[in-house]
């Protein structure tokens, strides 16, 4: 069931539940962040609406930079006005920023330590039809691997919005991972969000449970989906939902898999160097346990519809299913 | 001020001169490091923090000083030697350069020398931060800050200058200096050879920017031209310094091979040797 505690979204299950992007999410919190605060400012490389910045864009058009397509430009521009005390987002597809640019971000922004919040839109499989070259499945590994870095991927609209907020009132380098699709709302406005705080969204009514998922962005419904389709089968199932990556909440990781002694995790990313690797990183140096890995296995996308993407690369439902009967079956 | 007094030349003469015997002092103790750069800028640092910038060394964060960010950030012994001349840390530091756990590292880095504006040393970068640095100046009431930018020749081979370019004159940032250290030398060879550049004040007019070229390290010629660059509108200005790579020893000067390396015990007496006899005449 779900946690009462955390007052999530009670229509998560049913068919008609409400969908939204959390590029939309991010063009929401950023507005709010920069009515907050009039040291935000908003950097984009010629995909305005598409990242969703258009919102904060037409409210405060002085703090509204056009870099043009110049993804590597806007990285190092948005560290020189971080180091005259602005905090700049810079926004767009999260193959170029963080992929073209990323050497800029190490240098001009991690090594210089500026506070500049970097936007990946579009990231993942869930881009679909435009087809392999666009689908981001490395900036968690990209990003995560850099000294001074916060990594957040949220799982909904809403909590992509709070995370907007949230890192603008911190002065580290962040990186915050959207998708272009919409997708089911799992959290609520009252729902808490705290960076670097990981959260048990479902588990069993009582009683331990069998198997822990750790899932990472709008996979995350999948992940329900399945623990719910289990549930009624008898199998008890703890969904963790970690949307910061870096830091890792490492005890809530470790009181997971001390409770289930196995560990799935799902994320539409490589398995190599994402989510998954972060927690084996963590599980293997204090309390090794078995793990699934379910996400993109070294390959590459290829252009068809989100749905049909997740289910030939096995990030979907059934294939979270199948990796948590495999754990469970030894 | 658009002239500059005889005696002011004099002084800054002296002082490039000490400066210059402090970088190949560093280098040699070091051991390792790039020598040509360093002397061929070292008339350009001297003037900035002598003559142009407004900053206060012994309150190096002032919030409303000029900023400089220095791009090709392998030169940075004649950063860190004008530095410690202008009063920002202790002249005697200069000997810990590359050194482990010194302020001073092999390329400037911020978290070891918070004074510094911008880490630097992978090429290209630094432009585009004085860019972002501008364009917060100009969003800002208050007072206008200069941001003045030095960027290598050789790094203009890298693509994301001209981005940066592109966007300075698309804002007009007309409080942004660059000055281009064109010593005509990288590493693989000359310019020329590796990666044409020439006719260098064509393209950057063309990107709808303010140039002007000065000749050698000569004073008076950067006095003009940071006075004219000041005073320039609606453009940010580009001055082109045609500098002697190694200059003041005169041995290494135009010499490529001394791009990247740093003087022996012999040849650094040798430079010493001539670097006070030099001193000596000025005074």
């Amino acid at each position: 069931m779900l946690n009462q505690n955390l007052k999530l979204n009670t229509k998560i299950f049913n068919s008609d539940v409400e969908k939204k992007s959390t590029r939309a999410g991010f063009g929401e919190g950023l507005l709010l962040a920069a009515i907050d605060d009039e040291k935000v400012v908003g950097l984009c490389a010629d995909l305005l609406e598409s990242v969703k910045m258009n919102l904060f864009a037409d409210k405060f058009p002085k703090r509204f930079i056009e870099v043009g397509i110049a993804e590597q430009n806007m990285a190092s521009v948005a560290s020189g006005m971080a180091s005259m005390g602005k905090i700049p987002f810079i926004a767009s597809y999260a193959i170029f920023n963080p992929g073209r640019n990323w050497e800029q971000i190490r240098t001009t922004i991690c090594y210089n330590n500026q506070n500049v919040k970097i936007v990946g839109s579009h990231a993942g499989l869930s881009v679909g039809p435009d087809g392999g070259s666009h689908q981001m499945l490395e900036d968690i590994a990209l990003t995560r691997v850099l000294p001074n870095m916060v990594v957040i991927s949220p799982c909904d609209a809403i909590e992509a919005k709070k995370a907007t907020e949230a890192i603008a009132r911190t002065k580290n380098p962040s990186y915050l991972r959207v998708a272009r699709n919409d997708t089911p709302i799992i959290t609520t406005e009252e729902t808490p969000f705290e960076i670097g705080k990981a959260q048990i969204v479902f588990g069993p009514e009582n009683g331990l449970a069998e198997v822990g998922i750790i899932a990472t962005g709008p996979v995350l419904y999948n992940a329900l989906m399945a623990a719910k389709k289990l549930e009624s089968e008898g199998i008890k199932i703890k969904v963790m939902n970690l949307s910061t990556i870096k830091p890792l909440d490492i005890n809530a990781i470790i009181s997971l898999a001390k409770e289930t002694k196995r560990i799935v995790t799902i994320e539409d990313h490589q398995v190599v160097g994402g989510m998954g690797s972060a927690c084996a990183e963590c599980l293997s140096e204090f309390y090794p346990t078995r793990i699934e890995f379910v996400g993109v296995k070294d390959q590459f996308g290829q252009s068809g519809k989100p749905e049909e993407l997740a289910k030939y690369y096995k990030i979907d439902t059934d294939s979270i299913i199948e990796a948590i009967l495999k754990i469970k079956a030894g | 001020m658009e002239t500059i007094k005889d005696e002011t030349i004099k002084e800054l003469k002296i002082k490039a001169n000490d400066i210059r015997k402090s970088i190949v002092e560093m280098l040699y103790l070091a051991g390792s490091g790039h020598t040509a750069g360093a002397l061929g800028m070292a008339d350009v640092f001297t003037y900035l923090y002598f003559n142009a910038l407004r900053h206060k060394p012994e309150n190096p964060y002032w919030l409303e000083r000029d900023r400089l960010v220095l791009s090709n950030g392998h030169i940075c012994p004649v950063l860190y030697a004008t530095m410690a001349h202008a009063g920002y840390f202790k002249i005697e530091e200069l000997k810990t350069l590359r050194k482990f756990g010194s302020h001073l590292q092999g390329h400037p880095h911020r978290e070891f020398l918070p004074i510094v504006d911008t880490s630097s040393g992978p090429l290209g970068e630094g432009l585009s931060q004085a860019v972002g640095m501008a364009i917060a100046s100009r969003m800002d009431n208050g007072v206008d800050k200069t941001i003045y930018c030095i960027v290598g020749d050789g790094e203009l081979n890298e693509g994301q200058n001209w981005e940066a370019i592109m966007l300075g004159a698309k804002y007009k940032l007309d409080n942004l200096i660059v000055i281009v250290d064109r010593n005509f030398i990288q590493i693989d060879g000359t310019t020329e050879e590796v990666m044409p550049l020439s006719v260098l004040e064509d393209k950057w007019k063309s990107f709808n920017w303010d140039v002007q070229k000065i000749n050698e390290n000569d004073f008076r010629e950067i006095n003009h031209a940071i006075y004219h660059a000041k005073n320039t509108k609606w453009k940010p200005s580009v001055i082109i310094a045609n500098t002697i790579p190694g200059k003041g020893v005169k041995e290494w000067e135009n010499d490529y091979k001394w791009h990247g390396i740093a003087p022996n015990k012999d040849q650094y007496e040798m430079a010493i040797k001539e670097l006070n006899m030099r001193g000596d005449k000025l005074k």
